[in-house]
């Protein structure tokens, strides 16, 4: 839209003239100019200024819906108004449905937690029939740093759904509509969204997995670093495209510990400081998520997967419309279970934190599980 | 004031300064074939030129006192502003900061951290303008321009429902099926959201140059909420000082807005870290000169494990904050056992 040509506008031909020979071409570069700009640059009078660019402004404008059609269409054309199911009853009610279409959904926790074997289970999830609760469709996974196992994918899958696993020849059918991309840097990240999008708007794909987006840069978001965010264009075009196809885009996040740069108040909270004081020694054991505020700002859905005490847990941090519940859950042969499908409820900031105590312990126990296996 | 800031082609003005008219002064006692004669122009554009220098020393010769186009009395004001209903905020310890909910002919910038409830206040709001005057709303639709896709349908149906059941708990509803008019359901206040999906700058521009067009021809909106403003200005934008000029020309656009049809505009804003005074904190993003832009400017921000808003600038109220909930049914009130307002 931005790109329009102003040629194109149905504009006065003696404006049309006037712009195109200062080079204000398209209606981007139209109004990125103040009118007193313009009045400048293109030798012309207040009036004739402003109707032209009220002219413009009126093509280049998106077009209106009232959110009950928006409602209405989605429940029509989209399975379950759009959401995929995930599979854990649990979590599933708290999201509507499951992992809705059109939005960042972020799943962030310290390494080993379970975040990858999510992202296979959901991989796996879209690729079935409808009948099962899929999209049949494909799935681009884009596997940042090779965590990618195709065996446990199988095992996922022959575990959860075994009517069609021990079919002739589903597995491969299944298998083969997951395509897993290796980016070796951003650079490369990038060259592959430009081919992702013609395939997403095809409609032929209908989830997209990035495991991990914090992986792609590493480290270059530390306060004082240059205010141009290095991910900022592929925050806005994966927001943009996700709306465009409707689909899901699931992306995975680190986390590192928090400094004592990083804050959370206001200067007009500054009196009431005292309270925290007590709290500095705990800085060093408190995690947070990675890629910044602009990228918590830009998630939609932010799913926190941390232990407590040796327990895992996955809550739901940020959602425009679920309660702040706290899932306890453990990865099983068949991928990610809920242990419990209630929720509990978590008040105020907890919902936000993220901890990490006897995270190891588990790690363990869970390597020697599978190889038993 | 200088010839060179009037509103007038380039050309024009060059005229001016080449025949001598270096200061608006000079003009107030032209004439218009006078000037047309001198500048070797149209009568007309004389005249143009002529309307736009202003007229102070021109006293009245017949003794009436001037009055100077488009000013108001403060005394007049004064009464027009009583006169404004107010949008309720679903939350009465809000409302009672905010003397009573957001107002029209003012933009409120909302601002805070990430998942603090800047686009459930949104859509409240949206939700709530459309209650008859009795009940906090202005009886109007409302306009949502989301630059985010933080506009999940489904929630605007739940608080929408919500919503319906106050009323008909407060039976609101059925006065009104007495009076002959058609209560509403809860589907009918999705039918008055108007939203608009923007994916760059430069649609978010137009769409706000185009608003003025767009609210004339549905003269019962009475309230724009953006969500957010921020968005679209954060990411890759080389050019700091045209982003500056950019967001005050849309403020003032939009302030144009509110004044012009009466209406509220609401303009969600996100949160960044600023160094100053030795630590790092928290304010509101798109930088100082956006912050003298808006005319309200309330904070979402956590205590301890409670949500408040505090109102850190605006013309009338005094600086407070007020403990908020959000909750299945949207915004509501903080109900626990140390609720209190703190006057700062």
């Amino acid at each position: 839209m931005a790109s329009r040509l102003i040629s194109e506008m149905g504009l006065p031909k003696s404006i049309a003239n006037v712009f195109a020979a200062r080079s204000i071409k398209t209606a981007k570069d139209a109004l990125s100019l103040t009118e007193f700009d313009l009045m400048e640059l293109a030798d012309m009078g207040l009036a004739e200024v402003t109707s032209a660019l009220a002219h413009i402004s009126e093509r280049v404008s998106p077009p209106y819906q009232t959110a009950l059609s928006l409602l209405e269409q989605r429940i029509q054309n989209e399975q379950l108004a759009g959401h995929l199911p995930t599979g854990l009853k649990g979590l599933d009610e708290a999201l509507f449905g499951g992992i809705p279409f059109g939005v960042i959904t972020e799943l962030v926790g310290p390494a080993g937690i379970g975040k990858t074997q999510f992202c296979l289970k959901l991989s796996l999830l879209a690729s079935l029939p409808t009948r099962h609760g899929g999209l049949d469709a494909q799935v681009i996974y884009i596997d940042v740093e090779s965590k990618f196992s195709s065996k446990r994918l199988i095992e996922i899958g022959a575990q959860s759904f075994p009517e069609i696993f021990y079919t002739r020849g589903m597995a491969q059918e299944m298998a083969g509509r997951i395509l897993v991309l290796r980016p070796a840097s951003l650079a490369e990240f990038t060259e592959s969204l430009q081919q992702i999008k013609l395939l997403l708007l095809e409609r032929r794909v209908k989830l997209l997995v990035i495991d991990s987006m914090a992986a792609l840069t590493s480290g270059e978001f530390e306060h004082g670093a240059s205010k141009i965010n290095p991910l900022g264009w592929h925050i806005s075009f994966l927001k943009s495209v996700g709306e465009l196809s409707r689909i899901p885009i699931v992306v995975t996040n680190q986390v590192r510990s928090q400094s004592s740069d990083d804050t959370w108040r206001y200067n007009f909270q500054v009196g009431t400081r005292h309270r925290d004081l007590e709290d500095t020694s705990k800085y060093d054991s408190q995690l947070i998520a990675a890629l910044g505020i602009h990228w918590a700002h830009a998630v939609t859905i932010r799913l926190i997967l941390e232990t407590i005490s040796g327990e895992r847990f996955i809550k739901v941090a940020k959602s425009p419309m679920s309660p702040a519940l706290a899932f306890p859950f453990s990865i099983t042969s068949s991928g990610i279970s809920l242990l419990n499908d209630d929720g509990i409820e978590v008040v105020g900031q907890e919902i936000s934190t993220i901890h990490c105590d006897g995270h190891s312990e588990i790690i363990h126990s869970d390597t020697l599980q599978f190889h038993r296996q | 004031m200088e010839v060179g800031r009037l509103p007038i082609s380039a050309a024009l003005k060059g005229k001016l300064v080449s025949a001598g008219y270096t200061s608006l002064s000079l003009l107030s006692s032209l004439s218009p074939s006078h000037l047309a004669r001198d500048l070797n122009i149209s009568e007309n554009e004389a005249l143009d030129i002529l309307n736009h220098a202003p007229h102070d020393g021109r006293i009245d010769t017949s003794g009436g006192h001037h009055i100077i186009s488009g000013a108001q009395t403060a005394w007049d004001m004064l009464h027009e502003e009583e006169l404004l209903t107010r949008i309720t905020t679903s939350s009465v310890d809000i409302d009672n900061i905010l003397g009573g909910g957001i107002s029209c002919r003012e933009v409120t910038e909302i601002g805070g951290v990430p998942g603090i409830g800047k686009t459930q206040l949104g859509i409240q709001l949206a939700v709530n303008v459309q209650l008859p005057v009795h009940c906090g709303g202005l009886g109007g639709k409302a306009i949502y321009i989301d630059t985010e896709g933080s506009f999940m349908v489904e929630r605007v149906l739940q608080i929408a429902e919500a919503c319906w059941d106050d009323m008909l708990a407060n039976n609101a509803i059925s006065q009104n099926v007495h009076a002959g008019q058609v209560g509403m359901q809860p589907k009918d206040f999705l039918e008055n959201i108007l939203y608009f999906r923007v994916c760059s700058y430069t649609e978010q521009i137009a769409l706000i140059n185009y608003l003025d067009k767009f609210i004339s021809e549905h003269r019962d909106v009475k309230i724009v909420v953006v969500d957010s403003i921020t968005f679209h200005f954060r990411q890759d934008f080389e050019d700091m000082a045209l982003r500056t000029r950019l967001l005050s020309g849309m403020a003032l656009k939009l302030m144009k807005l509110a004044k012009k049809f009466c209406l509220a505009v609401v303009l969600l804003n996100q949160v960044t870290t600023k160094y100053a005074e030795g630590s790092f904190h928290l304010t509101l993003a798109l930088g100082d000169s956006w912050s003298h832009a808006c005319t309200n400017r309330i904070i979402l921000y956590w205590n301890g494990n409670e949500r408040y808003a505090y109102i850190d600038k605006s013309p009338s109220l005094r600086s407070a904050s007020a403990p908020y909930a959000v909750t299945a049914r949207g915004i509501r009130n903080n109900v626990s056992n140390c609720k209190r307002i703190k006057l700062m």
